[in-house]
């Protein structure tokens, strides 16, 4: 089984984790001053890149902590963790 | 690890524990005075617990921890809102949340093993250690109260609701069926 670095509690089972989704979607500043296309686009639309990825991640069965993961879509390999409210970091392009 | 090894791994239930669920920002004006309540501060390593005289410091997140308190401590909560009431945190009674399962012997590291992926050897997880994993499937915290080689000894805390099939889960690995 893959093993997936918490930032808090280091490497643990992937079964350990829940999968959040895209990362860094912020919410609207005028969410009622959104059309309903604009809206759409909030709530459903995300990037689906072929490679690396920031993406959110839970750790449910740990410290149910949210972080931010770079994940490379096309290998699934985990590239860096960082806690939530911290920068996405630079990552060398594999 | 012989099976004769696996057997003799005692294991107890320490029932009705006193646990209290404490949220709090350890950077924040409440963590001195809670300090002085439980006589120690809070252990702020991830994946720690520290004993302190009023009760063993579970470390669950960076901004929550369980305290473990023998069995109608009924003093300490009360205690802990009066400290932390100026600030801000909180504080809840979850004692019948979870109980307790105590694994002593030279064995009781591989019976876990059989179930949950944490090393507990001494060199990853020394005493000290508390760990919330998945074992058989079930969520645990998992505390390294000793790492003796020769007797260590393990608490696992699970939810009241699962103890009846945590419990027959060491049964089987421990008679090796
Ligand atoms: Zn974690």
């Amino acid at each position: 089984m893959q093993l997936i670095p918490c930032p808090w509690c280091g490497p643990r089972e992937e079964a350990e984790y829940h999968y959040g989704g895209q990362a860094h979607i912020a919410y609207p500043d005028d969410p009622q001053g959104l059309t309903d296309q604009e809206w759409a686009q909030y709530v459903f639309f995300r990037d689906n890149p072929k490679g690396p990825f920031a993406e959110r991640w839970m750790h449910s069965a740990g410290c149910r902590r949210w972080f931010n993961a770079v994940r490379d879509t096309a290998t699934h390999r985990l590239l860096t963790v960082y806690r939530s409210g911290e920068p996405r970091p630079e990552v060398p392009t594999p | 690890m012989t099976a004769d090894q696996l057997a003799r791994v005692a294991i107890t239930e320490t029932p009705r524990l006193t646990q209290l669920s404490l949220r709090l920002d350890p950077a924040g004006s409440s963590s001195a005075p809670v300090a002085a309540v439980l006589g120690a501060r809070l252990p702020t390593a991830p994946c720690t617990w520290a004993a302190a005289p009023e009760a063993d410091l579970l470390w669950l997140g960076p901004d929550e921890w369980l305290l473990l308190a023998p069995p109608d401590t009924a003093d300490l909560a009360p205690s802990l809102r009066h400290a932390i009431a100026p600030h801000f945190g909180t504080v809840t009674d979850v004692s019948s949340q979870r109980t307790a399962f105590d694994l002593t012997g030279p064995g009781a590291p591989d019976l876990l093993a059989h179930g949950c992926a944490i090393d507990l050897h001494p060199r990853s997880s020394p005493t000290g250690t508390c760990v919330q994993t998945l074992l058989a499937q079930t969520g645990v915290t998992l505390l390294v109260l000793d790492d003796a080689p020769q007797a260590p000894t393990l608490r696992l805390l699970v939810r009241t609701s699962f103890a009846p099939y945590l419990r027959s889960w060491l049964g089987d690995v421990a008679s090796g069926t």
